[in-house]
């Protein structure tokens, strides 16, 4: 059996919808944060929160399903851009989760526990605490700094295939016909 | 002797208390004022540090009792020092023109043993409005909370109104220690 040449239907909308996702949430967090206290600011910070348990969700379910399905072969390709694609895959994910995690922990030692979309109380797993808070709100920013540098890494691996290389990489994620 | 006086004495005492209503006094460090509101669904909990109460009660003619409450309002705290710089400005307590919020019974109603309906008028940023606040009474210690609408007394007015945004609904819950009660 050949190995196939795309992820599966569902990996693929998972990819698609939590890059549009999680590029919003971050391009919303840059905004939120450079708003006077305003009841725009606090709209968009729920939004925010909102937006970043829903990638938490999403990025479970998505792990969940890569684990239990095989994703198409690597691309030819010299063994140390692969090692590095890997690599850039794995820290990617760990970072999926850091983010969120370390922004409702931040919200949880802030003191301004989540309600997911205003209805469901999300539990504290961090108790109120500022010095807490603080660390979280750095941990957050520069995990989140991190996930836009990797993102940005993950789009020229990929403009490199499709510019230089000119093969089918795109075809892997839906784009196009092998 | 001892133990013949202090049986002879008690009733004695209780009586000569039970002739006049004491002014009690409250004991700050073991009360508290705080409230809790909504915003975007998500429970906020502030408090104010500083408050007075005269009080004037008996438990045996609670309808002659009279309580005089009077909150500091820039004492105010959401545990968030952006909430907190917000909070005192015009749109919220505006506590440049209005420092203190106060609540002036107008009767006292048991309505179970060491339960009591206190009506009175709540004043705050100018705004007063009847309220009936339920306390229960326990050694020396008032406590009970009541529901009011923020938009009543214009708190959180202008661009705040939006009650999608911060409910309408506050919770105020207090517990305030007396002593000579």
């Amino acid at each position: 059996m050949t190995p196939a040449t795309r992820y599966t239907p569902v990996a693929i909308a998972l990819h698609w919808l939590l890059a549009l996702a999680i590029v919003g949430a971050f391009g919303v967090g840059l905004y939120m944060t450079s708003l006077p206290f305003s009841p725009a600011r606090l709209k968009l910070y729920n939004w925010h929160k909102w937006a970043g348990v829903t990638i938490l969700a999403l990025s479970a379910l998505r792990l969940l399903w890569r684990l239990t399905h095989r994703p198409p072969a690597d691309m030819p390709m010299p063994a140390w851009q692969a090692r590095v694609a890997h690599l850039t895959h794995g820290l990617l994910y760990a970072l999926f989760f850091a983010v969120p995690l370390a922004g409702w922990a931040y919200s949880s030692a802030a003191g301004f526990p989540i309600v997911w979309f205003g209805v469901l109380p999300l539990p504290d797993f961090v108790p109120r605490d500022k010095e807490l808070a603080d660390i979280f709100k750095l941990v957050h920013r520069f995990a989140a700094y991190g996930l836009g540098l990797l993102v940005a890494a993950h789009v020229a691996g990929a403009l490199k295939h499709i510019v230089i290389d000119r093969d089918a990489l795109l075809v892997r994620m839906g784009i196009g016909r092998a | 002797m001892k133990r013949l006086l202090l049986p002879l004495l008690a009733p004695l005492l209780l009586a000569a208390s039970a002739l006049t209503a004491q002014a009690a006094t409250l004991q700050p460090e073991k009360s508290d004022l705080s409230f809790t509101f909504k915003q975007m669904g998500v429970p906020v909990d502030g408090k104010f540090k500083k408050f007075e109460a005269q009080l004037d009660f008996d438990a045996k003619k609670p309808e002659a009792g009279k309580i005089a409450f009077t909150v500091d309002l820039g004492s105010v705290s959401l545990g968030d020092a952006s909430f907190d710089a917000e909070v005192v400005k015009a749109p919220w307590f505006d506590t440049k023109r209005n420092g203190k919020a106060t609540f002036v019974s107008t009767g006292i109603k048991p309505t179970g043993p060491g339960k009591y309906d206190v009506a009175g008028k709540l004043t705050i940023k100018g705004a007063s409005r009847d309220v009936v606040v339920p306390i229960t009474l326990a050694s020396g210690v008032a406590s009970g909370s009541v529901a009011i609408k923020r938009l009543d007394f214009k708190i959180g007015d202008g661009e705040w109104a939006d009650t999608s945004m911060v409910a309408n609904d506050v919770t105020v819950k207090f517990k305030l220690a007396f002593a000579g009660l």
